[in-house]
C-alpha cells in the first residue's frame, strides 16, 4: 500500500516555486505563439515614450513629451498634420499605423542609465509598448538601446550627440535621427577657420563622460586639421558646478579660444563663468578672445541669457528655418502650446513618424522588417532636407546647421541665428571611420 | 604666482559659500542638536528669492504691436514692465537691473518666516528622536521643497545677473603691482566674499555682543541650566533657527550671479556642507568658517591642471581625501569641542 504524503511544507515550497516561475519576468521569454515582441493585437497599438520628466533635464524631456503627443494627434489623423504633409513619403494615411489607432505610455528617465533602463523595460513589459523612443542624454541613450536590442524592440533614440550611440555602441535594434559630436565638429570647423583664422591656440574643457569626450576628440581633430593648436584639454566633473577653478588658468595659457564641450547645466555655469572672468573682453596674441559652444539648444542658451551672444555653436534644428516642412511643423506646435518647439521637439517628432513610416512601407510592426524599412532610406520633408538613414550604422545623414548666439533678439524664443547651413556631403564619414569604430551592429532582434 | 593667486580667490570665494551654508548648519545644531539636512534646500529658497523678486519686477502687460510679427506671423505682444511704466523707462529698468542686491531686503523676512516655520510645524516633533529620524524627515523635507520650486521655476537654470555696474572683472593684479591683465577676477565674485565675510561678522558680532546672542551662547554650552534660570530657551533657540535660515538664503541670493539658480543646486552643496561642518568639528562656529574656506581653496588648487595631471581625479576626491586625514588626525575635526555627539 501506497500512501501520499502531502505536508504543509511541501505545499508551501511547490507553490513558492510555481510562484516564483509565473512571476518571472516576460520580457525575454515570449510566448512563441507572437511573431514577435509585444506583436499589437487588438485595434491599437502602443508606443514608449521614455523621456526625462524629473531631475536637470526635465524641461528638455517636457517638449520632448508636447512633440510626441502632437505626433500621436497627427498620426491618428487630429491636427493639421504637421510635417505629415510635407514628408516625402506619402506613407501614412492618418489612420494610425496600419490601421491601427496610436496609443502612448510615458517612462521617466531620470537621465539616470539605470532609471531609464527600468522605465522602458516597464513599458515593454507591463504596457505592452512596441518601440521606445526619447531621452536626453547619450549615456542614457545607450543604456536604453541595449536593453531594447536584448528586448527585441526598436529605439528610436532622442536627444543623444555621441558618437558612441552610432559608433562602437550602436545596435541593430535602435536608430538616431539627431546629429552627433564628430558632424558638430566637421561643420563647425571651416566657419572657425573663416570666421577666426587658421592661426588660434584652443583650450578646451570637456564634460567627463561619453558624449564630452566624444565632442572633444571630434573638434579638437577637425580644428587641427585646418591648423589650429590645441594648448590644453582639461575634463571636468559632471557634477561641477562651479567652473572658476577652470577658468582661471585659461586666463594665461597662451590660448585664445575657449572650447566649452559642456552640454546643459554645465554648459550653462561654465560659460557664465567663462564671461564673468572677462574672457571675450580680453586680447590674446593679438587676437580677440573668443568662447566657442559646439553643441547649442535654445532651451539652455536661454539659461547662459545674455552670454551666448555671439557665441558660434551647432545645432541639429533651429524653429527659424524657412523651409515648408519646418514652417509647417512650427505652426502645428506653435498653435497648440504658444511657442516654439525645441531641437529636442523636432528630433523626436521626426522619430516617431518615421518610425511610422517604416512601419506601413514595411506592413509590419516587426522590428526586423521596421529596421528593414528604415535602413538605407532616404527622405526630405521633416525640417532638415535630404536625409538618409545609413544602413551600416543606423545614423541619419543630413544637413547641420552652425549658429550664433543673436546680439539683439527680438523675442524670449530669438536666442539663435542659422550663420551657415553645411550640407550633408561635408558632414558625412566612412562607417569604419575611427571615432566610431570598436562596435558591431549585430543582426536584429525581433524578441520572440 | 599669479595662476597661485587666482586660485587662492577662486578658494575663498567657494569657500564663502561653504563657509554661510555650513555656519547655519553649525547654529542649527549647535543649538537645536538636530543634524539639518534640508538646509542645502534653504540655499536654494534664497536663490530663488532673487528670482521671484526679477519676475515680479518684470511683472509685464502685452500691448499689440501691428508693425512686428512673432514666430507664427501674428502681430507681436511688447511686454512692458509695469514698474517701468510706473516709475518712468529708466528708473524702472535700474531697478529691476538691481534686483539682486535689492531681493537682499525682500528675502531676510522671508527666510526668517520659512526657518521659524519650518522649527515649529516639523522639526520641533523630532527633537527627541534618534539623529537618523532628524535626518531622514529634514532630506525628505529637502526633497519636497525642491519640487516645489521645479514646479513653479522648471528645471532649467534661470539667469539672475549682477547689477550692470558689477558685472564684468577688473584687474587686480595691477593694482598690486603685478603686470596688467595677469589677474583678472570678476567683480561679482569679489562683492560675494566681502559680503560672505561681513555676514559671518554680523553672526559672530550678535552671538558675542547682544544679550540675547550671551543667553543662546549659555544655552549652547548648557542649555538645562539656563533653563532653570528661568529663561525661555527654546524660543530662542527657535528664532536662531530662522536666523540660521535667513543666512544660507542671504548665501543663495548673492550666488545667483556667480551661477543661474536651478532647483537643485541645494543638494549640490548640501552634501560638501556636511563634510565642512565635521571638518570644523560638530558644534564649532569658528570651526566651521575655517574649514569653509580651507576646503574651498583645497578644491581651487585640486582643479587645476598640474594637479589633476599629477593626481588623476584628485579634483573629484579631495574634499573627502582631507576630511579623512583630518578626522584620522583630529577625531573631532579642526576645531570641535570635547562631548558633541560623543553620548
Amino acid at each position: 500500500m501506497t500512501k501520499t504524503t502531502v505536508t504543509r511544507r511541501g505545499v508551501l515550497k511547490s507553490g513558492a516555486t510555481a510562484g516564483a516561475g509565473l512571476a518571472l519576468p516576460t520580457i525575454f521569454t515570449a510566448s512563441s505563439a507572437a511573431a514577435y515582441m509585444n506583436e499589437p493585437t487588438g485595434g491599437t497599438v502602443t508606443l514608449g515614450f521614455n523621456v526625462p520628466q524629473t531631475g536637470p533635464y526635465a524641461d528638455e524631456g517636457a517638449d520632448e513629451l508636447r512633440a510626441y503627443e502632437l505626433a500621436v494627434e497627427h498620426l491618428n489623423g487630429g491636427g493639421d498634420g504637421g510635417m505629415m504633409n510635407t514628408f516625402s513619403s506619402k506613407a501614412l494615411q492618418g489612420n494610425g499605423i496600419l490601421g491601427k489607432k496610436v496609443q502612448f505610455v510615458t517612462g521617466d528617465t531620470q537621465t539616470k542609465s539605470d532609471a531609464a533602463r527600468a522605465s522602458a523595460k516597464s513599458m515593454i513589459e507591463k504596457d505592452g509598448a512596441i518601440m521606445i523612443t526619447g531621452g536626453s542624454s547619450s549615456g542614457v541613450a545607450i543604456a536604453v538601446q541595449g536593453l531594447c536590442q536584448e528586448a527585441g524592440v526598436i529605439f528610436m533614440a532622442g536627444l543623444t550627440h555621441s558618437n558612441d550611440t552610432t559608433g562602437k555602441d550602436k545596435k541593430a535594434n535602435g536608430f538616431r535621427h539627431f546629429f552627433n559630436a564628430y558632424m558638430s565638429g566637421a561643420a563647425l570647423a571651416p566657419v572657425l577657420a573663416a570666421q577666426y583664422g587658421t592661426d588660434r591656440k584652443a583650450y578646451h574643457l570637456t564634460a567627463d563622460y561619453t558624449w564630452g569626450w566624444t565632442q572633444e576628440e571630434s573638434i579638437k581633430a577637425a580644428t587641427e586639421a585646418l591648423g589650429w593648436q590645441t594648448v590644453n584639454t582639461v575634463k571636468t566633473p559632471l557634477a561641477a558646478t562651479d567652473f572658476s577653478s577652470y577658468i582661471a588658468p585659461v586666463l594665461n595659457s597662451g590660448a585664445d579660444v575657449l572650447i566649452l564641450n559642456h552640454y546643459g547645466g554645465n554648459m550653462v555655469n561654465s560659460l557664465t563663468n567663462a564671461v564673468q572672468f572677462g574672457l571675450r573682453d580680453k586680447m590674446v596674441n593679438g587676437k580677440h578672445f573668443e568662447i566657442v559652444v559646439p553643441l547649442y539648444s535654445r532651451l539652455m542658451a536661454k539659461g547662459a541669457g545674455e552670454n551666448v551672444k555671439g557665441i558660434l555653436g551647432s545645432t541639429n534644428w533651429h524653429w527659424s528655418l524657412q523651409d515648408d516642412a519646418s514652417k509647417a511643423f512650427v505652426k502645428s506646435f506653435g498653435t497648440k502650446y504658444g511657442f516654439p518647439p525645441s531641437q529636442a521637439a523636432h528630433t523626436v517628432y521626426c522619430q516617431t513618424l518615421l518610425y511610422a513610416d517604416a512601419c506601413e512601407r514595411a506592413g509590419t510592426f516587426n522590428p526586423c522588417g521596421v529596421a528593414q524599412a528604415l535602413e538605407g532610406f532616404e527622405f526630405d520633408g521633416l525640417g532638415n532636407g535630404k536625409t538618409l538613414y545609413r544602413a551600416a550604422d543606423h545614423q541619419c545623414f543630413k544637413d547641420v546647421l552652425v549658429v550664433r548666439g543673436k546680439e539683439n533678439p527680438t523675442s524670449e524664443f530669438d536666442l539663435l541665428e542659422v550663420v551657415e547651413v553645411t550640407p550633408a556631403g561635408q558632414v558625412t564619414y566612412p562607417p569604419d571611420h575611427p571615432m566610431f569604430s570598436g562596435g558591431m551592429l549585430g543582426t536584429c532582434n525581433a524578441g520572440a | 604666482m599669479d595662476a597661485f593667486l587666482l586660485q587662492i580667490l577662486n578658494g575663498l570665494d567657494k569657500g564663502s559659500a561653504y563657509a554661510l551654508i555650513a555656519l547655519g548648519l553649525t547654529l542649527i545644531f549647535g543649538t537645536l542638536g538636530v543634524v539639518n539636512f534640508a538646509h542645502g534646500a534653504l540655499f536654494m529658497i534664497g536663490a530663488f528669492c532673487a528670482v521671484t523678486l526679477q519676475r515680479l519686477f518684470t511683472l509685464s502687460f502685452e500691448t499689440i504691436d501691428p508693425t512686428r510679427t512673432d514666430f507664427l506671423g501674428n502681430p507681436m505682444k511688447v511686454k512692458t514692465p509695469y514698474i517701468e511704466s510706473w516709475f518712468g523707462p529708466d528708473i524702472g529698468a535700474a531697478i529691476i537691473d538691481w534686483s539682486v542686491p535689492l531681493a537682499v531686503l525682500f528675502s531676510i523676512p522671508i527666510m526668517l518666516g520659512i526657518g521659524y516655520a519650518m522649527e515649529r510645524g516639523l522639526i520641533k516633533h523630532f527633537y527627541k528622536r534618534p539623529h537618523a529620524d532628524q535626518i531622514l524627515v529634514t532630506f525628505g523635507l529637502a526633497i519636497v521643497l525642491q519640487e516645489v520650486v521645479k514646479y513653479f521655476f522648471g528645471a532649467n537654470p534661470i539667469q539672475t545677473p549682477a547689477p550692470a555696474a558689477l558685472r564684468g572683472s577688473v584687474d587686480l593684479g595691477q593694482m598690486i603691482g603685478f603686470q596688467a591683465n595677469a589677474i583678472i577676477y570678476p567683480i561679482w565674485r569679489l562683492v560675494y566674499f566681502f559680503f560672505a565675510a561681513g555676514v559671518i561678522a554680523a553672526v559672530f558680532a550678535f552671538l558675542q555682543f547682544t544679550t540675547f546672542g550671551m543667553v543662546v551662547r549659555a544655552g549652547m554650552a548648557d542649555r538645562e541650566t539656563v533653563g532653570l534660570l528661568g529663561i525661555n530657551i527654546d524660543r530662542r533657540f527657535t528664532i536662531m533657527f530662522g536666523i540660521a535660515a535667513a543666512v544660507a538664503g542671504l548665501a543663495g541670493v548673492m550666488y545667483g550671479p556667480l551661477n543661474p539658480p536651478n532647483y537643485h543646486m541645494g543638494m549640490d552643496f548640501l552634501v560638501l556642507s556636511f563634510v565642512v561642518v565635521v571638518v570644523g568639528g560638530m558644534g564649532s562656529l569658528p570651526g566651521a568658517v575655517l574649514a569653509g574656506f580651507l576646503l574651498g581653496v583645497l578644491e581651487s588648487f585640486a582643479s587645476t591642471t598640474w594637479a589633476t595631471t599629477t593626481i588623476p581625479g584628485i579634483n573629484q576626491i579631495i574634499i573627502y581625501l582631507v576630511a579623512i586625514i583630518i578626522l584620522l588626525t583630529r577625531p573631532r575635526g579642526l576645531m570641535g569641542r570635547k562631548g558633541v555627539m560623543e553620548d
